[in-house]
């Protein structure tokens, strides 16, 4: 027999001290306090004129304003073509990491490590110099030569992106199509990668937008004004005006431009290739 | 493959799995007749799942052979794919594909292994739909159904491939107390249209009226076996009466 549970009654008669609700009130309006003395602090101490001269003079930007829209659309046309590109070799190196063959799990864990581990930067200078002469190939697009120099870096990403949206589709699944008798690879496409596909919507955006980003980095590449990206763009008319940093930001807001309505674009598949609950 | 008629459904002859150093299943005979209703109950971690799973290969035994509708399953050269066409299983947590809509879930596989037309796999589709009282909900997708619309949605799914035999996992562990019935009752038809069940399950009142014969699984063996009345009414083995007991008045437990 359990003896009757104490009385808690007396020990909560006393008043706290302070209750949790207004400790939290006293410490929101200290952070304001602190927030607000620093950003005064900063307005005070710049020098405006200075900054306005530097990133937003509007004679250097009328220099580059024309040339904007053509290196956009290269910025995007390299995203997308290596994006293709290393999501395509990117399935298949998931698919060989799930593989019941040791060899090609061994293969793909090579590649993903190496690929992974090294500066995207050198295998696009390799793709620019050494593979050429080495393989004795001549890119004659230079899209296809950054797609697969880029798309080379970013399929080691993806893959493992794709690896673990393909693990992360329930077990029950496989077993369900399993049981109904659907082979192996019946099930993998048409049970588990549609529903893999959903979950690496949010990480697979994110390598869209890391991958956009990596495009400046093909300004190693011989490159001539008509097949300029943003940041080969903005780098060089540095040199051409005394308008300071104002064409980095201004290619820098480009960027933006693509960046922001690619998560709106995420969310909107995620919408209409969606469901509704999981069982 | 050829169905034998006359053989029975199911032949289990000395069968053990084993998990790494857990042996789960530790020695299993059980023969099931064609239109026989065998439902198999134990405590939680007796095998009874697994021995369910290892019919359709779900788990790959260790030892023992398996024949399905004659054909050896336990064979490593075996077509299991051709076998579970021919055997369809019913989960706990009902495993509907939750991309697809429900009258998709019961053509998927008719399309891609029975190669049925489309027309030809929607109205098989259809009809086990209306057989399961969800013919209204053939454009729903699972996330929108109940938990017992989803398990009727799964038992139509695996009817739709016409199977010979039917497993059940659990089928109404997983749901709130007053949707079992309509689970229970769409398997209580089947089991009266003259399917050949194998029913895991808690439920004693679905094992006492619906079964033909009852199995008390225990530690890997079966403890006890024969008709409903005999080993659910008056239970010969001692673990038997102590987990009817557990089972039927939970409440008055002693923890000791």
């Amino acid at each position: 027999m359990i003896s009757a549970p104490p009385d808690a009654r007396p020990a909560l008669a006393g008043r706290a001290r302070m209750s949790p609700r207004r400790k939290a009130r006293i410490s929101r309006r200290v952070q304001y306090v602190v927030l607000i003395i620093v950003v005064i602090a900063v307005a005070l101490a710049t020098d405006w004129e200075r900054v306005g001269s530097a990133f937003f003079n509007p004679e250097s930007f009328r220099t580059i304003a024309s040339r904007l829209p053509r290196a956009t659309l290269n910025t995007v046309t390299y995203m997308v073509a290596a994006f293709t590109a290393g999501l395509g070799l990117g399935l298949v190196l998931a698919l060989m990491k799930l593989s019941t063959v040791r060899l090609y799990r061994v293969l793909a864990t090579g590649y993903i490590e190496f690929f992974r581990g090294i500066p995207a930067l050198l295998v696009v200078i390799a793709f620019g110099y050494g593979v050429p002469t080495a393989f004795d190939v001549r890119f004659d697009s230079i899209i296809l030569q950054i797609a697969i120099a880029l798309g080379i870096v970013s399929a080691a990403y993806i893959a493992e992106t794709l690896r673990a949206g393909i693990q992360a589709v329930p077990k029950g699944q496989v077993e369900a199509a399993r049981s109904l008798g659907m082979s192996s690879t019946g099930t993998l496409i048409h049970v588990v990668i549609p529903q893999a596909f959903r979950i690496v919507l949010p990480p697979l955006t994110n390598e869209a937008v890391l991958l956009l980003k990596d495009t400046s980095l093909v300004f190693v590449l011989p490159l001539t004004p008509l097949t300029y990206e943003l940041t080969r763009l903005g780098r060089g008319a540095l040199s051409e005006a005394d308008g300071g940093m104002t064409s980095i930001l201004a290619v820098g807001v480009m960027y933006l431009l693509i960046t922001i309505p690619l998560s709106s674009l995420t969310r909107w598949l995620e919408r209409t290739t969606g469901y509704k609950g999981h069982v | 493959m050829s169905t034998n008629a006359q053989g029975p459904v199911v032949e289990i002859a000395g069968l053990h799995k084993s998990f790494g150093e857990r042996e789960v299943l530790r020695g299993i005979d059980l023969t099931v007749h064609q239109g026989e209703v065998v439902c198999i109950i134990g405590a939680s971690g007796s095998g009874k799942s697994t021995l369910l799973r290892c019919i359709n290969l779900l788990e790959q035994p260790t030892a023992g052979t398996i024949h399905v509708l004659g054909t050896e399953v336990t064979d490593p050269d075996v077509d299991i794919d051709k076998v579970r066409t021919h055997v369809g299983m019913v989960f706990q947590q009902f495993n509907l594909f939750p991309h697809r809509s429900v009258l998709e879930n019961c053509t998927l596989a008719q399309r891609q292994v029975l190669h049925r037309s489309k027309a030809e796999a929607e109205a098989v589709a259809m009809k086990n739909l209306e057989h399961v009282g969800l013919a209204d909900r053939a454009n729903s997708v699972p996330g929108q159904l109940s938990g017992g619309q989803q398990q009727r949605v799964a038992i139509a799914r695996a009817l739709s491939m016409d199977p010979a035999l039917m497993l059940f996992d659990e089928p109404t562990s997983a749901l709130d107390p007053e949707l079992v019935g309509e689970v229970l009752a769409v398997m209580r038809t089947l089991a009266e249209e003259g399917m050949t069940m194998l029913v895991v399950t808690h439920e004693m009142i679905f094992a006492r009226e619906v079964g033909d014969r009852v199995i008390f699984l225990d530690d890997g063996v079966v403890l006890e076996e024969g008709p409903p009345d005999q080993v659910l009414g008056a239970p010969r083995e001692e673990r038997t009466q102590a987990f009817l007991r557990r089972v039927l008045d939970p409440t008055h437990i002693d923890p000791a």
